[in-house]
């Protein structure tokens, strides 16, 4: 049995006991409904549009804070390793920044941003960029010194240089950083549509948590347990096609 | 195999008096390295000519300037003093009609091996139907035919360098300079590799430079030998191994071959033992 279809049997054997716990009252139903009940309830709530707000709302907001993340980061990781004395100063914030609860920053956001996208964006960004800068140095550093000789022997101008040979050469690294910078802002996002938000998938996730709306707060979980597994899935083809062609 | 000289001859840097049998020529080229512990003086002064379609090669203790002299063939690097001039002008940048295979694998891993091969030809602008013919050519004179779909990180190191000879074989350089392109080869796949080198030299008609370590590759494949002193590295003496130019990886089987081989080490001993004496090896 391969190693994939092996994990799904995992996984499908874990759902089919919480089934069947929650089936058979081991689990009560005020605590967890059946993961079947999970998917037709996920269903209704996509085929009736209740939440269609809500979900637009939040996909659009983690596209955004992921999209400015990974730009952020890039030309931020480009400043920080042309700048030598920079980077040294950098260093042990960057090594340590994941250590630091970035939601402890949210009255700021508030404060600056009001209730609303802009503050869960910006607490997303602030969440994720820093991978994709830490993502971009370690690329921008591995970039293969005969690898520059050779756009030189080919007489090419830096821009060239820059689009033709760094940035595929680093692009393995670089994809990491992009990977990482997804998850960062859906964690960044629904965590802050709890806590900012009178919106948004999180928000409702809260919402029906606290009116002990069982069936929709867990066919919202499924839904972007789902959505993270597809993204993450599809992320995880093109760094696998690109790792493949790092050699050195 | 023939020998063409019945002795191992030293000769002087120059080739001849004639300015148009003179492909390259260095004059007094010095090269000192600010670094923030101080200067480091890694070249010269040096002279040398290279002969029009010569097969010349460098031999020297490690970090005595090989690659420094290469690189200012190449135009990558510029001298402190000195002129270095390629086809009579003087080089200030990369000249055209120079290719190099550098030591380190340095295909491009996101290209396929003909898109490798083409990518010099695609940057210059040239016809695509005869990007077509040479990129083929190409891939048939390194043996890649059969891998011109795979990708780098598919093919052997051994591979990986034909496919860089290859790229720069496409670009018809008429001078080419090689730094230890078989140095991280095994001896077997260095041999054939030199014979595919020397085909390449012979059918181009290019001037070759080779920078090596290794004095077998230098007295196979060459002409004649520079011997380079301890840093900074000047030539302490020229070898002219009188090979036949229809010549092959079997000349090492040769009494000849012993004999250039040790003359190129009896000079080189003396240079890597005052390294070993220094503590620098």
């Amino acid at each position: 049995m391969s190693e994939s279809w092996l994990r799904i049997l995992v996984v499908a054997l874990l759902i089919g006991l919480v089934e069947l716990m929650s089936r058979t009252g081991v689990i009560p139903l005020q605590v967890m409904i059946p993961p079947s009940q999970m998917v037709v309830e996920l269903g209704w709530i996509l085929a009736s549009g209740e939440f269609a707000n809500d979900i637009v709302l939040s996909f659009t907001n983690v596209a955004i804070a992921a999209l400015l993340s990974v730009l952020i980061g890039f030309v931020a990781g480009l400043v920080i390793h042309s700048l030598p004395s920079l980077r040294d100063a950098l260093e042990p914030l960057l090594a340590s920044y994941y250590a630091i609860p970035t939601f402890v920053f949210y009255p700021i956001f508030i404060t600056l941003f009001g209730v609303g996208s802009a503050s869960i964006i910006a607490i997303a960004i602030l969440l994720a960029v820093v991978s994709m800068i830490t993502a971009t140095l370690n690329g921008v550093d591995r970039i293969p010194r005969v690898l520059r000789k050779t756009a030189q022997v080919y007489r090419m101008p830096r821009l060239k240089t820059a689009l033709l040979i760094e940035l595929p050469a680093a692009a393995p690294y670089l994809f990491t950083g992009v990977k990482l910078s997804v998850a960062y802002a859906f964690i960044g996002v629904i965590a802050s549509e709890f806590i900012l938000s009178g919106a948004g998938i999180g928000y409702a996730i809260a919402y029906a948590y606290n009116n002990f709306e069982n069936r929709h707060m867990y066919a919202l979980m499924l839904l972007i347990l789902v959505t993270v597994t597809i993204v993450n899935t599809a992320l995880n083809h093109i760094d696998r096609r690109l790792q493949a062609r790092r050699q050195r | 195999m023939s020998v063409a000289a019945a002795k191992v001859s030293v000769v002087s840097p120059t080739v001849s008096d004639s300015p148009a049998a003179v492909h390259a020529r260095l004059r007094g080229v010095t090269r000192v390295f600010r670094l923030p512990k101080g200067e480091l003086h890694a070249l010269g002064p040096v002279d040398l000519d290279l002969g029009r379609g010569e097969f010349f090669s460098v031999v020297g203790p490690s970090g005595c300037g090989k690659s420094t002299l290469l690189d200012i063939l190449a135009g990558l690097s510029r001298p402190q003093a000195g002129t270095a001039e390629f086809e009579g002008r003087s080089i200030q940048d990369v000249p055209d009609g120079v290719g190099v295979v550098f030591q380190e694998d340095a295909s491009f891993p996101w290209l396929s091996v003909r898109d490798n091969v083409a990518f010099g030809l695609r940057r210059a602008g040239v016809d695509p139907a005869e990007i077509e013919r040479r990129v083929d050519y190409a891939i048939g004179f390194m043996g890649l035919k059969d891998f011109a779909s795979s990708y780098p990180v598919q093919l052997s190191g051994g591979m990986r360098q034909r496919v860089c000879i290859a790229r720069t074989l496409v670009m018809q350089p008429r001078l080419i300079l090689l730094d230890e392109p078989f140095g991280a080869l095994d001896q077997q796949t260095r041999l054939l590799m030199g014979d595919e080198l020397l085909r390449l030299w012979r059918e181009t008609g290019a001037t070759v430079l080779l920078i090596t370590h290794a004095l077998d590759e230098a007295a196979m494949l060459s002409d004649r030998v520079g011997v380079m002193s301890t840093r900074p590295g000047t030539f302490i003496d020229f070898v002219e191994t009188g090979w036949e130019r229809n010549r092959d990886s079997r000349v090492v089987s040769t009494p000849h071959f012993g004999d250039i081989t040790a003359r190129l080490w009896e000079k080189l001993r003396v240079e890597a033992l005052k390294i070993m004496s220094s503590g620098k090896a």
